[in-house]
């Protein structure tokens, strides 16, 4: 799905609750982690995150302005 | 020289010298006569001085100069009797006594001569002067004398005074002046110590303050948020897409993105190799070991008759208790026959323990014979039971829960182990073990006309109505909801004498019930109420509890059964879903397994081939997937797995000798599990299951899984294979009809030809025949071809 930069979703695959969940959830966390990144450098800057859990992958690339979240089932 | 105890005996040695000047020469002028000389006391003296040191009276010098006489006696020691061949005596009185010895060397003579010829005269002692030796000196230091000169008083007083009685008083000593003398103590400064240093012990004492306060809450308010997320509108999100910034990071992001599927695609990288390479835990017990071990085995004594038991469960959470129905062991006609007997006796499910194998904790009484009963899973103090004559019967034991559940201990109960008669055991037997009586019953009119068969327990979840539409139908499932627990149960009948199957196709499938039906079910937990039914003719059902309107007559009508499927021989007896998959369901009937998917509507995914004994239980194992047990009616039990082996059990074991009625295994720990077996003589049998059996390996739920989709595929397959059959049957039979075309076609002509041949071989075989039997000569033949 894709989401600007407030964490609002302009596109996704999935139904609105669960998009709007992940949005909000991995909007937060993704700025928390591309302040990690910069406090420790500050020439740094968070080009991808992935979150692997049990059950799936959450991938999110992020942007000035926007965000890309894909989730995937790993191959086994 | 003191020491021979002559202090004025003084030995010397003189030399020749000396003693040619002193005249003292050893024989010659001191001889044994005359032992001794008198030398002068200046003639020493001029010797001493003129030889000094070397003189023989040096040692004596002082001695001699002391001498108050003028001459000294020198005596000659011939004997040494004072250690030198000299000596001087050095003292007046010496010499006085060596001139003129006393006469006690005489006496000592005559006593030596021992002849008493004298009479001994006494002289009385005189007295002599005291010599002081110098002990007076001592005496005087000791003596204690008065040190003080005596002061003599004399007091007079008037004769008067004397012995007048007296008083005393007191008087204060600070009052008279003068009467006392008083020294007072003073700091003397020199004799006071300054301490400088001191070791001193402290503790630390928080200060610890004890207060509250208290808010108080002037005007309570409820206060609660509420939020939704923010969203764009449609044409928002339409103008965003539209955008080329999103574009633009779009095509900027995809390819990492990509990059990333694409990894996790192709390998998995937080695999733990270690963990998935090691097959199996450490096994507890004998691998090899893979048989049933008997562990107990429950017979109730007191009862009269025969039993048989029908139906086994496990108490769901107290360890080692195990309940049982026990019913007559009587067929229909023979309890018709004994029913006024039957009436006198209980009908009991009992409780047995581990820990007593002989007496029952509880018996649960009943008005008939109980064929199957269930505990509530939410509640495992209410026990749901079936009886033979239709009637639904409930018990509610948690009054009785602590006694069952203080089994353990074993010391409340006294353990008699009695050698008393049956008789005398009833009344001790009514003490200990309790009969319980039921607390709720289904009404006879209103409930089942037959036996019931089999009884479960429903989540709670589920709400159906009453209605009196459906009572009123002989042979149909009665629902009935309780409203204070929301428990529901369903049975369903059972009916012995007709046999006659009613097809699929009829109407209503619960009126389908009426021939020959349904024993049973497995309902389902979730919201789907499809359900699978064995029937006793060996058919299978899978239809829907669901009601729907009949569209013509505007009824509740119940659906038809999905599928039915013939496939045993005999009664289903077992319709079991597996406990890890929610859709593989196991039925056991007259003498074969299957097992069937449930959405799958082609058959069952395996059917075994017939067995050589009819199978009367089964169940599947609680902790392995492809492996259940199936009890035979000559008292063996076959365990079948899956993996190793689809046509034939895996084991068989001999557990008792008649028919097994009912199997049920239940894990209490992941190292012990037991297999409750029943069988048709009232023994219950406890065996365990052995490691082996009852651990699964680690991925036997996938293996399971791959086989049973496996089957589903080649059940595909037979199908498919099924339709191309039929189109190839179809292409032969049109080929050989062609072909039996064909051969009509052939022309008349070689069929004339052909004929002939076969006439003119007729012949000639004819010929042969003839003349080889000897009744055409040859001549004659050749003749008559001649003409």
């Amino acid at each position: 799905m894709v989401v600007n930069a407030e964490g609002i979703p302009i596109r996704t695959t999935l139904d609105n609750s669960t998009t709007v969940q992940y949005a909000g959830l991995l909007h937060q966390l993704t700025m928390k982690a591309r302040s990690t990144v910069r406090d420790i450098d500050p020439q740094n800057d968070l080009t991808f995150l992935r979150i692997r859990s049990k059950k799936h992958e959450i991938m999110v690339a992020p942007d000035k302005e926007y965000l890309l979240i894909v989730i995937q089932n790993p191959c086994e | 020289m003191e020491s021979m105890g002559h202090p004025e005996i003084y030995p010397l040695v003189l030399t020749t010298k000396t003693q040619e000047i002193f005249n003292c020469r050893i024989d010659e002028d001191v001889t044994d006569e005359q032992p001794h000389k008198l030398i002068k006391k200046q003639d020493i003296l001029e010797d001493l001085h003129n030889r000094a040191a070397v003189s023989d009276f040096h040692p004596v010098k002082k001695l001699v100069q002391e001498y108050p006489g003028d001459e000294l006696l020198l005596v000659y020691d011939k004997d040494f009797k004072y250690g030198l061949n000299f000596y001087l005596i050095g003292t007046e009185e010496g010499k006085e006594n060596y001139l003129n010895p006393p006469e006690v060397p005489e006496e000592q003579e005559e006593y030596k001569e021992y002849i008493p010829e004298e009479v001994y005269a006494y002289k009385p002692p005189v007295s002599k002067p005291w010599v002081s030796l110098g002990s007076e000196k001592e005496i005087e230091e000791e003596s204690v004398k008065g040190s003080t000169k005596q002061i003599t008083y004399m007091i007079s007083r008037k004769r008067s005074e004397f012995g007048a009685p007296i008083k005393f008083h007191d008087q204060n000593a600070s009052s008279v002046k003068d009467a006392y003398i008083e020294c007072t103590a003073y700091p003397d400064h020199i004799f006071t110590l300054k301490q400088l240093e001191k070791d001193v012990g402290m503790q630390v004492v928080p200060k610890m303050n004890d207060t509250s306060t208290q808010t108080r809450w002037t005007y309570p308010k409820n206060a609660a948020t509420q939020y939704y997320p923010r969203e764009f509108s449609e044409e928002e999100k339409e103008s965003l897409e539209q955008s080329k910034t999103l574009s633009d990071f779009l095509n900027n992001v995809s390819i990492s993105v990509e990059i990333a599927l694409q990894q996790n695609e192709i390998t998995n990288t937080f695999v733990d190799d270690w963990k998935y390479l090691a097959e199996e835990e450490s096994t507890f017990g004998d691998k090899t070991d893979t048989h049933l071990k008997e562990y107990q085995s429950f017979t109730d004594l007191h009862s009269p008759t025969e039993k048989m038991i029908t139906c086994v469960s496990w108490h769901p959470t107290i360890y080692g208790l195990i309940v049982v129905s026990v019913a007559v062991r009587l067929s229909f006609e023979d309890r018709v026959h004994f029913s006024d007997k039957l009436l006198l006796q209980p009908s009991l499910i009992l409780f047995w323990s581990f820990s007593d194998p002989i007496h029952p904790q509880l018996m649960l009484e009943s008005p008939e014979d109980i064929f199957c009963f269930q505990f509530c899973p939410s509640d495992p103090n209410i026990i749901a039971g079936g009886c033979i004559n239709g009637q639904v019967v409930m018990w509610d034991i948690t009054a009785h829960a602590d006694r069952i559940e203080n089994i353990k201990a074993g010391g409340s109960r006294s353990k008699k182990v009695t050698l008393k008669p049956m008789f005398l055991l009833e009344p001790d037997s009514n003490k200990e073990a309790m009969y319980i009586r039921h607390c709720a019953v289904s009404s006879i009119e209103n409930g089942h006309k037959k036996v019931i068969t089999d009884i479960h327990w429903l989540s709670d979840h589920f709400e159906i109505k009453l209605s009196k539409g459906e009572t009123s139908l002989d042979h149909c499932p009665t629902k009935i909801s309780l409203n204070e627990d929301h428990i529901l149960y369903k049975t369903q009948d059972k009916v012995l004498a007709q046999s006659k199957a009613m097809k699929a196709g009829e109407v209503n499938p619960y009126h389908n019930l009426e021939g020959g039906m349904g024993n049973h079910l497995k309902p389902i937990d979730d919201f789907c109420t499809k359900f699978f039914v064995g029937t006793e003719e060996g058919e299978v059902i899978y239809t829907d509890w669901k009601m729907e309107r009949d569209p013509e007559t505007g009824r509740l009508m119940t659906k038809k059964p999905v599928s039915l499927y013939t496939v045993h021989d005999g009664a289903v007896h077992t319709v079991q879903r597996s406990p890890f998959y929610n859709d593989i369901i196991l039925t056991i009937g007259g003498w074969n397994v299957a097992i069937w998917k449930e959405n799958v509507m082609t058959g069952p995914l395996l059917q075994s081939c017939c067995a050589p004994k009819r199978y009367t239980s089964g169940h599947w194992s609680l902790t392995r997937p492809g492996v259940f047990y199936i009890g035979r009616e000559d008292g063996y039990v076959d365990i079948w797995d899956l993996l190793e082996k689809t046509h034939e059990p895996t084991l068989s074991q001999n557990i008792c000798i008649t028919m097994i009625t009912y199997i049920k295994p239940w894990t209490f720990s992941p190292k012990q599990q037991f297999l409750a077996i029943a069988d048709y003589y009232g023994t219950l049998h406890i065996l365990e299951i052995p490691w082996t059996l009852s651990h699964p390996s680690s991925s036997e739920v996938l293996s399971v899984n791959y086989y049973f989709e496996r089957e589903v595929k080649h059940l595909e397959y037979v199908e498919q294979r099924k339709l191309i059959r039929e189109q190839e049957k179809k292409e032969m039979e049109l080929e050989t009809e062609q072909k039996k075309v064909k051969t009509y076609h052939k022309s008349k002509e070689q069929m004339e030809a052909e004929l002939k041949m076969d006439y003119e071989n007729y012949l000639e075989l004819e010929r042969t025949i003839l003349i080889s039997l000897g009744l055409i000569k040859v001549s004659e033949k050749i003749s008559y071809m001649d003409l």
